[in-house]
């Protein structure tokens, strides 16, 4: 199975080769991967059916980490849309794409690897390896919307689509991790034969549901699926009407049997999805676009297959996977349809489309027929479907069971009458509105899918035996209670009943189209907006967040860095520290005065206004430091600090030369000095007291001290312990210092000859000096305006 | 080796008040007070690395007696502490003399671009806004009212006509 989704994957990359020479071959090639990928799953329906086909490669077995795949049941039906369906469509689109076209050499190759993703998404029987082929599928998807990123809308499409998917994505993943945790396995097969309860598993159900919400279109997260149909028409078909999409419910149809008998699990699977199909339903009667309205029905099947795949109910299961496949085989052609009036006559918009019935009676025929299994007409495959689905909540009964089936009635009601909005707006005569001209007549390639999955539908109404065997083995998770099988014919009961009710207020509500029209534009909630303002949300709390810690002043840097040094290690030492009771004034009489200096040459140093006062009063700190050195039995620190203060004091005199006598800085206020001055000498104190807590904190002398001392003789052959250290011990430390010097001196030199080279060329070519630009005054004003 | 090591009270205020003049030196805008300021954080820094090796002993030579002898190992961490705060205060020093040669002044000047995010109140990123599909008429740079986020605005713009081959309308 691995070897299969890298087939998909690697030839992929090697279309673009054939692209260059044909950009038909290329879509025709990249239909033989999916087809070679169905055949294979249709030739292990046997084993699939019964225990499942499983494979294992093992990825980093240290971490745990397997690609494990699995095909059963589920995987069987998925592969039908995936792999069936995606290459019906690749074939469409062999004649969709113009042969010059700049999209197709970009759409033949990602389309292929996303047949692989989707491949590998439904295969997976791992939950990281599942995760991976999620995003993998996202990243196709923003990909395909965007295309060339030429258009603002495609730009705006692909990147909600991602946000909201990647979004749902990451939830998921946060999911799947405490899931795998809590069970101990990322075996989805092994979990859901032991499912995990208490703990943090509702947490992790409610995360990995987002995840299944936000793919699937589910309420509030809608809006990117009609907003991705900017994609062109075969992509919008494969990837957001047949398989993509259904990477939620599938996922949802996944877990089902494990967790549906948790209430945090199948309430809100139930009643977001009802919300989805009402919602949608309703917005579909509203949309001029032919894709729009194709798009809102998506959005509300997709919440119709939520509810029957999360009920966690035995008929509702079998409902559920035999919409999958139906949904599959009626909306890919829908779309297909729609992309071929889009070639033939240049537009898509029901207001301007008239007269197609008889321009394109072959298309209608074939999109007639696939509607009508969306709006649930006998015989074909959607009829059978929503047949199981209200004998499942109307037998169910209770609550649940007759508030849902309601849902479901009305949600079906809408179903039919956008399914005859669909049909009235692309094919009919209206009258008012010129027959629509026809530019170039749909070829074979066009029409030849759309009339296959078709058909397709209509055989396997007929042939539900065939439905029943593939979508069994799935639903036979579920306790069987009635032995319910799928059928054409029931008797008359109350889902016949309700499939009546349905189609019949379904083109009641479409002969009211006028009022319907008018009324669904008027939405209190637009969940659209509810995207837009989150994003602006975000978009502006960055741009707080940034303007205030990224205030572009260092004294303000420096300062948050003192305070938080203040606050932390600084409160933690006064809470957690203890101050020494026998603390000594002084240990040696002699560091009084030497002290003394140093503080008194410090404080003048903050009032000083000439430069050389200031270094000079550096000079008697640095100087003051080296005899405490002395005091403190340490000559080589002493004679080291002598050394570079000296020559710290030559170097400062250079460069002192050169600048002004006085401190150019303008004279702070009181009111600008006082926190600076407070920070200060809070900051000083705080390291003072954590010294004084810490070295107090000592229990006893340092062990590699004493090591270094009784080893210098002989291992370094040195008096000196401190020379021994240095060049012996831990010569490595040297060696860096060493380095430091060097590159300081590096540095030094070319700043220093940077600006005699500036002075020479000013000199030769006479012209104004140079300015870096930073920092000046022109460069201010051109960047702030 | 001497066990109680406890920093006494003079030393912790010579090590107080050198820190404490460090920052406030390092808080101002001048970068030669800044580069002083560094200086001074040195010595204070040094100096602790030292005290906590220990009250004063004799020099860490083979031949004292152990016990009377002082911590060797800070000391040689001190020591190499003060030979990098020499590199850092020769470079700074070469970097302020560079600064004040370009600029004519050594002062430390606000991040401008920094500010002008602090100023932006506008959308940065535009992604929220999806009015006008296809054109660009919702955030065209006509009204050209001072402010930092027509700028964004009008990059946007520019791009977007690169981009679809459009020309900017006059």
């Amino acid at each position: 199975m691995l070897a299969l989704v890298v087939a998909h994957l690697v030839l992929a990359g090697l279309l673009p080769l054939v692209s260059a020479r044909s950009r038909p071959a290329a879509f025709a090639v990249a239909a033989l991967p999916p087809s070679v990928a169905l055949l294979w799953a249709f030739s292990q329906t046997g084993p699939a059916l019964g225990g499942g086909v499983t494979e294992s490669v093992a990825w980093a077995p240290a971490l745990g980490l397997t690609l494990s795949f699995r095909l059963d049941a589920l995987a069987l039906v998925m592969i039908i849309l995936v792999s069936g369906v995606g290459a019906v469509i690749l074939v469409h689109s062999i004649g969709y794409f113009d042969r010059d076209s700049p999209q197709a050499t970009r759409s033949a190759a990602l389309l292929l690897a996303f047949a692989g993703a989707m491949l590998g998404l439904v295969l997976a029987d791992d939950l990281l390896t599942l995760y991976v082929f999620w995003e993998l599928t996202s990243i196709a998807s923003f990909l395909l919307v965007g295309q060339g990123g030429e258009r603002r809308a495609e730009r705006r499409a692909a990147v909600q689509a991602l946000l909201v998917t990647v979004f749902g994505g990451l939830a998921m993943l946060l999911g799947f991790v405490l899931l795998g945790q809590a069970a101990g396995t990322y075996r989805i097969s092994e979990i859901l034969a032991d499912p995990p309860r208490g703990g943090l598993v509702p947490v992790a159900l409610v995360l990995v549901l987002l995840g299944a919400f936000t793919k699937s279109a589910q309420l509030p997260f809608h809006p990117w699926l009609p907003a991705a149909m900017v994609a062109p028409t075969p992509v919008s078909a494969y990837l957001h009407a047949a398989s993509m999409v259904k990477a939620g419910v599938y996922l949802v149809a996944r877990l089902s049997p494990g967790f549906a008998d948790l209430a945090v699990w199948w309430a809100p699977v139930v009643v977001v999805g009802l919300g989805t199909m009402l919602v949608g339903g309703w917005r579909a009667l509203g949309e001029t676009d032919l894709k729009k309205v194709l798009a809102f029905g998506t959005v509300s099947q997709l919440g119709f297959l939520m509810v029957l795949l999360g009920a966690g109910d035995r008929t509702a299961a079998l409902a559920g996977a035999a919409m999958l496949l139906a949904h599959a085989l009626f909306k890919a052609p829908l779309f297909l349809t729609v992309g071929t009036i889009d070639h033939a006559t240049g537009t898509r918009d029901l207001r301007k489309l008239s007269g197609l019935r008889t321009a394109l009676p072959g298309t209608a025929v074939a999109a007639a027929l696939a509607a009508a299994s969306m709006a649930g007409l006998p015989p074909l495959l959607g009829f059978i479907g929503k047949e199981a689905a209200f004998e499942a909540f109307v037998d169910e009964g209770g609550a649940r069971g007759y508030l849902v089936a309601f849902g479901l009635l009305a949600g079906s009601m809408l179903t039919a009458a956008y399914s005859a909005r669909f049909l009235w707006g692309a094919f009919a005569t209206k009258p008012g509105v010129e027959a629509t001209v026809v530019h170039h007549r749909p070829g074979a390639l066009l029409t030849g899918p759309i009339w296959l999955c078709a058909v397709a539908g209509l055989v396997l109404g007929g042939a539900y035996v065939l439905v029943d065997l593939l979508v069994m083995p799935y639903a036979a998770a579920y306790p069987d209670e009635h032995g319910y099988h799928l059928a054409l014919w029931h008797g008359f009961n109350i889902p016949l009943l309700f499939s009546a009710l349905a189609i019949g207020g379904g083109l009641l509500l479409h002969r009211a189209r006028a009022t319907v029209d008018a009324l669904s534009h008027h939405s209190p909630v637009d969940a659209q907006r509810g995207y837009r303002s989150t994003v602006d949300g975000v978009s502006r709390l960055a741009l707080v967040v940034t303007g205030r810690l990224q205030a572009g002043s260092l004294p303000v840097y420096l300062g948050v860095i003192l305070v938080t040094f203040i606050l932390l290690p600084g409160v933690a030492a006064v809470v957690a520290g203890q101050w020494p009771a026998d603390q000594p004034v002084y240990d040696a009489l002699v560091q009084v005065p030497l002290a003394l200096v140093v503080v008194v040459a410090a404080l003048a140093l903050t009032r000083s206004h000439r430069r050389f006062t200031a270094v000079l009063l550096v000079g008697v700190i640095g100087y003051g430091v080296g005899g405490l050195f002395i005091i403190d039995g340490a000559p080589d620190l002493a004679l080291a600090q002598f050394l570079v203060e000296t020559l710290s004091m030559v170097a400062f005199v250079f460069v002192l030369r050169r600048l002004p006598a006085h401190f150019t800085e303008r004279r702070p206020t009181w009111l600008t000095r006082l926190p600076r001055l407070l920070i200060a000498a809070v900051g000083g104190i705080t390291v003072a007291g954590i010294a004084v807590v810490l070295s107090a904190a000592r229990v006893g002398p340092a062990v590699a001290s004493g090591e270094f001392v009784r080893l210098a003789p002989e291992g370094a052959g040195a008096n000196n312990v401190v020379s021994a250290i240095i060049v012996d011990f831990r010569a490595l430390d040297t060696v860096g210092e060493i380095g430091v010097l060097f590159i300081a001196a590096a540095g030094v030199s070319s700043l220093v000859l940077a600006t005699r080279y500036d002075t020479r060329r000013k000199r030769e070519s006479g012209r104004e000096q140079v300015s870096s630009g930073q920092s000046g005054p022109d460069h201010e004003r051109e960047v702030l305006g | 080796m001497i066990i109680v090591p406890t920093i006494n009270l003079t030393m912790a205020v010579t090590v107080a008040v050198l820190y404490a003049v460090g920052f406030y030196l390092l808080l101002s805008r001048s970068l030669m007070r800044v580069l002083i300021g560094v200086v001074v954080l040195g010595h204070a820094s040094n100096l602790l690395l030292q005290l906590a090796g220990g009250p004063p002993a004799r020099p860490p030579i083979v031949g004292t007696d152990p016990a009377a002898m002082a911590d060797p190992l800070p000391q040689a961490l001190a020591l190499t502490a003060i030979v990098i705060t020499f590199a850092l205060t020769t470079f700074l020093l070469a970097l302020g003399y560079r600064s004040f040669v370009l600029v004519g002044h050594d002062e430390v000047q606000d991040d401008v671009e920094d500010r002008r995010i602090g100023r932006q109140k506008a959308d940065p990123v535009g992604l929220g806004s999806d009015e006008g599909d296809g054109d660009d008429s919702d955030d065209s740079d006509d009204s050209a009212d001072s402010g930092a986020g027509d700028r964004v605005a009008s990059t946007d713009d520019a791009v977007e006509a690169t981009a679809t081959g459009e020309r900017e309308r006059p």
